[in-house]
């Protein structure tokens, strides 16, 4: 039973072939902005590699470029047939040539559903590889003078103040960590020689923030130091205090970020593949109905057009046997290679 | 004697005609982007309106919208004269018109010239009112709880970060204003005592400066309170620090970046008054072309077409001449009248 079989009069053939070339032109420009969106995503991933541990997201933008390639040459392809298809006498090369190339297709546009679904399966990879980079990062804050580690103070500096976020899951992050480097440490003074026997490390911890942390929005002016002790600063309460510092963790935000990204990204890599989806289909209808056309004498009788030529369990056999035969004439050569030097032996015997 | 004769036979006029045409779509194209430069620098104006005491005058991205719109309509024309120019019945009814088109135009290409100086030489009195907003600004940067000033601070602040400059001149503004609110200054301890009877206004002055004067650059953490101060911090020389806080003024920041963005469309605007007189040349080509024809029942006869009919000095003179005549003339009639009047009377 043929598969969603359409009949095709000379007229509404060419009308497809026709659009089918104006399609293949809109859905080439598709494919560049997929590509374009590719880019645009990699760098902005690649921008904050510093704070990101494992680089298993950047697979989303790597699939969106390798696709949106792929599609400029396919639909540059399907422009081709679309056009050589009304001269019939230039058709029939494309034969053995379009059936490996809609498999090919095929499995090219269904990569873009795999990047959409990867995109949001990979949150928590991305969630963890960011937690981790931002803890590696606020624990090197301080060490300006190690090479390899002597910009991550700049780096997480110029990310609170851009993404609006303070510490890893918000500012009390910075209370852990001996953010002040002990070259600008006076050790003979009382209070750093308390604060470093303090704790078991020996590290010079405070309830303080970088000033990076600070929110433009706040009425007063930034309250860096001795954020939890009331009685330092006039008129403050910190349990109460909302607008002093950034509220927000810069994990959150990062995240959120990429999130919203991919969000905004998602609707068009749909509309790529629903189109590229739509040129293959009508392609396919295209190849079967020129295809009762060839070798007839009248051009303009009507032929049928059809996506598969049996029902779709019959041809997944079909396929099975094709292969299967594929395999067994590569066995059978690798056999026939081996026993050419028992049949004259059997010969010899009857003839002595 | 003509100015740069050229003939022209039905190919060549043809071939003028289209290419002109194409010519008139990318000057379109032109102005519609000096349309969009004047307003994105209205825009950026007004951004930072706070910062230049609302006080800023915006006529020279007023004039890059206008000049931009006029020359989308100018152009727009001009391309429909050129298809006409083809076919000689829809011609007829532009020639009278041509003249003064042309006219137009040049007065047109007058006008951008003039608008490309002033986008050069706005920069002086932008300086003056960035000078005198800032300074206002830092002024009521501690009133957060003054309605109409309330987010001057915040402003300010991500001004500072955004362009990377404190002060208005450099950091040192910032220790002849008070920019701690009385709300938040305990008045019962000795230091604020000292510090508010230490000058005559009573303002709380301090050698520090706000969060968002500090370098992210710098290996230390940032030091705003008591600068000037070597002793307050553990290895430190306020002579010979450079990375602490931003050592450039906000004015001087500001400047620059308003400086080029209008050299940016100062530059631009030229190049498409260079495009405009070019169609403006190629149109008056066109016309003389297609008025000179041999023979004018025949549209593939040839023709002779020029940019002045005489040499520059003499159209010069008959432009004067027909000025003086024209004054005359009234001069003339006066006295007419007048005699008329005197005798009637």
């Amino acid at each position: 039973m043929v598969l969603l079989k359409i009949k095709f009069p000379f007229q509404k053939r060419v009308r497809l072939a026709q659009g089918l070339w104006l399609l293949s032109w809109v859905a080439m420009f598709s494919g560049a902005i997929t590509f374009a969106i590719g880019v645009f995503l990699k760098t902005e991933l690649h921008r904050r590699s510093e704070v990101m541990h494992s680089m298993d997201i950047h697979i989303v933008p790597n699939l969106l470029m390798a696709v949106g390639l792929a599609s400029v040459g396919i639909n540059i392809c399907a422009g081709k047939v679309c056009q050589d298809s009304l001269d019939t006498s230039r058709f029939p090369r494309w034969k053995t040539f379009l059936p490996p190339f809609f498999c090919f297709s095929v499995f090219i546009t269904s990569l873009l559903l795999v990047a959409m679904i990867l995109s949001f399966a990979l949150q928590p990879s991305l969630e963890e590889s960011l937690k981790i980079g931002l803890k590696n990062g606020i624990r090197f804050y301080k060490d300006t003078d190690t090479p390899g580690r002597c910009f991550q103070k700049e780096t997480i500096d110029r990310l609170q103040i851009e993404f609006q976020c303070c510490g890893n899951t918000n500012y009390r992050d910075w209370f852990e960590v001996q953010w002040i480097s002990s070259r600008y440490l006076d050790f003979t003074s009382k209070e750093v020689k308390d604060r470093v026997r303090s704790n078991v490390d020996g590290r010079y911890l405070l309830d303080g923030v970088p000033f990076s942390c600070c929110n433009p929005a706040s009425p007063r002016p930034c309250i860096q130091y001795s954020l939890l002790d009331n009685s330092a600063h006039y008129n403050y309460e910190y349990q109460t205090e909302e607008l002093n510092l950034y509220n927000r963790g810069c994990r959150q935000a990062l995240v959120s970020y990429y999130m919203g990204l991919m969000n905004t990204i998602g609707p068009c890599v749909l509309f790529d593949f629903l189109l590229q989806m739509t040129i293959l289909v009508s392609l396919r209808y295209l190849q079967t109905a020129m295809e009762g056309v060839i070798g007839q004498e009248n051009v303009e009788i009507e032929t049928e057009g059809y996506i598969l030529e049996k029902g779709v369990k019959e041809t997944l056999l079909e396929t099975k046997e094709k292969v299967k035969k594929l395999l067994q004439f590569a066995q059978v050569g690798d056999a026939s290679a081996t026993t050419p030097g028992t049949q004259p032996d059997e010969e010899k015997p009857a003839t002595a | 004697m003509a100015l740069m004769k050229v003939k022209f036979d039905l190919k060549k006029r043809v071939k003028l005609a289209q290419m002109l045409w194409l010519m008139y779509w990318f000057s379109i194209m032109a102005g519609v982007l000096v349309f969009s430069m004047g307003l994105f620098f209205k825009i950026e104006l007004r951004k930072r309106s706070e910062l230049m005491d609302n006080n800023e005058s915006h006529f020279v991205p007023n004039i890059l919208i206008g000049v931009g719109l006029l020359a989308c309509f100018l152009n727009a024309c001009g391309g429909k004269i050129c298809y006409d120019s083809l076919d000689s019945t829809k011609f007829v009814k532009w020639k009278s018109i041509l003249k003064p088109f042309l006219i137009c135009c040049l007065f047109f290409n007058f006008l951008l010239i003039v608008t490309a100086a002033m986008c050069f030489a706005m920069r002086i009195p932008l300086e003056f009112t960035l000078a005198e907003g800032l300074k206002n600004g830092m002024k009521y940067y501690k009133d957060t709880d003054t309605p109409g000033r309330c987010y001057m601070k915040r402003t300010l602040d991500l001004m500072q970060i955004e362009f990377r400059c404190c002060g208005n001149n450099n950091y040192k503004d910032w220790f002849e204003i008070q920019w701690v609110s009385n709300r938040y200054l305990d008045f019962s301890s000795k230091e604020v005592k000292d510090r508010i009877s230490s000058n005559v206004d009573g303002k709380y002055l301090m050698d520090g400066v706000p969060f968002s004067c500090c370098n992210p650059s710098s290996p230390r953490p940032c030091i705003q309170q008591q600068i000037t101060n070597n002793s307050a911090h553990y290895s430190y020389d306020h002579y010979t620090e450079e990375l602490n806080i931003w050592k450039r003024g906000c004015r001087d920041a500001l400047v620059s970046y308003y400086g080029g963005m209008m050299n940016t469309i100062g530059i631009l605007v030229l190049m498409v008054t260079l495009l405009q007189i070019a169609v403006m040349i190629g149109l008056q080509y066109v016309n003389t072309s297609l008025s000179t024809l041999v023979n004018p029942e025949d549209p593939e006869s040839e023709s002779e077409g020029w940019i002045l009919e005489k040499t520059v000095k003499e159209t010069f003179t008959d432009i004067m001449a027909n000025m003086k005549a024209m004054g005359k003339g009234n001069q003339v009639d006066e006295e007419a009248n007048e005699e008329a009047v005197a005798t009637v009377s």
